[in-house]
């Protein structure tokens, strides 16, 4: 399959995410957190925090939408109905409380073909509204030929 | 801690998992919650959303390693995700620390569903 090298380096418009305290609980007990700085706002409190504190991979969550235009962006050409998650890294950086404004650029920083297999490496880059990088994503999605 | 310490966590999601899932995280891709929809598309049924799996990684990172700074340990976190996992059938997450000093440890992790990997190559830098 060929790809589209030229695009390499395209950068989408920023999202703001308003990280909410009942969907920072939600998310925490759909993924079985049981420490109760993601649970109780009180118990967040008491340990210091302003308010739950959002479980590292919460960042999924406010980050993921700066991704989604590249993902359907026709000049990319991802064939969606073939794409794969390959792999996924986070760095993180101060945690993320509810309260918090996150703001998340997305930038497609590498496509590539081996084995006539498309990969397609997205990275995000998430502030919040102090200007501290939270995290930092790289999204790696492959297409396989049909 | 210190090189060569392992742990694991089990966890086995139920049939609804992938809904509550969609719903908290906003990935509400059919193959995950639509069991007629996935077979139409050559899966089994649902499957398991991979970030849960990988939320599971990382849930067993901080459990194991976070102590006191519980979520804060995490610095970075890597995977491959491999095959597909399904609902109600244990998920055991594994990982073993390659290298620590003063300040960090780097840990080896994966996660594995009926002898077969759903995650590999797991890695992880914890803050100490």
């Amino acid at each position: 399959m060929a790809v589209n090298t030229d695009v390499i380096g395209k950068t989408y418009p920023p999202t703001l995410y308003a990280v909410g305290r009942e969907k920072v609980k939600e998310y925490a007990r759909a993924v079985g957190e049981h420490n109760p700085i993601h649970l109780d706002h009180e118990a967040a409190r008491a340990a210091g925090f302003a308010d739950v504190v959002a479980p590292p991979m919460f960042a999924v969550v406010y980050s993921n939408t700066a991704i989604l235009p590249g993902l359907f962006d026709p000049e990319v050409g991802i064939d969606f109905a073939h794409m794969v998650h390959g792999s996924q890294e986070f760095r993180w950086g101060p945690l993320v409380v509810a309260g918090d404004e996150i703001t998340t650029t997305g930038t497609l920083t590498d496509v590539s073909e081996r084995g006539g297999m498309g990969f397609y490496v997205f990275e995000t880059d998430s502030r919040n509204q102090d200007g501290e990088t939270v995290c930092v994503g790289t999204w790696t999605n492959i297409v396989r030929t049909a | 801690m210190d090189t060569g310490d392992t742990f694991e966590l089990k966890v086995t999601p139920d049939r609804y998992l992938t809904v509550r899932y969609a719903g908290a995280s906003g990935d509400f891709n059919p193959i995950h919650i639509d069991e007629e929809f996935a077979k139409q598309v050559g899966l089994p049924g649902r499957i398991l959303h991979g970030l849960w799996t990988m939320a599971q990684v990382a849930r067993a990172h901080t459990e194991a390693l976070g102590g006191a700074g519980g979520p804060a340990s995490l610095e970075r976190l890597s995977v491959q995700f491999r095959g597909m996992g399904v609902m109600e059938e244990e998920v055991a997450v594994t990982g073993t620390v390659r290298e620590v000093d003063s300040e960090r440890a780097v840990v080896e992790s994966q996660a594995t569903q009926g002898g077969k990997r759903i995650i590999r190559n797991g890695e992880a830098t914890i803050r100490l």
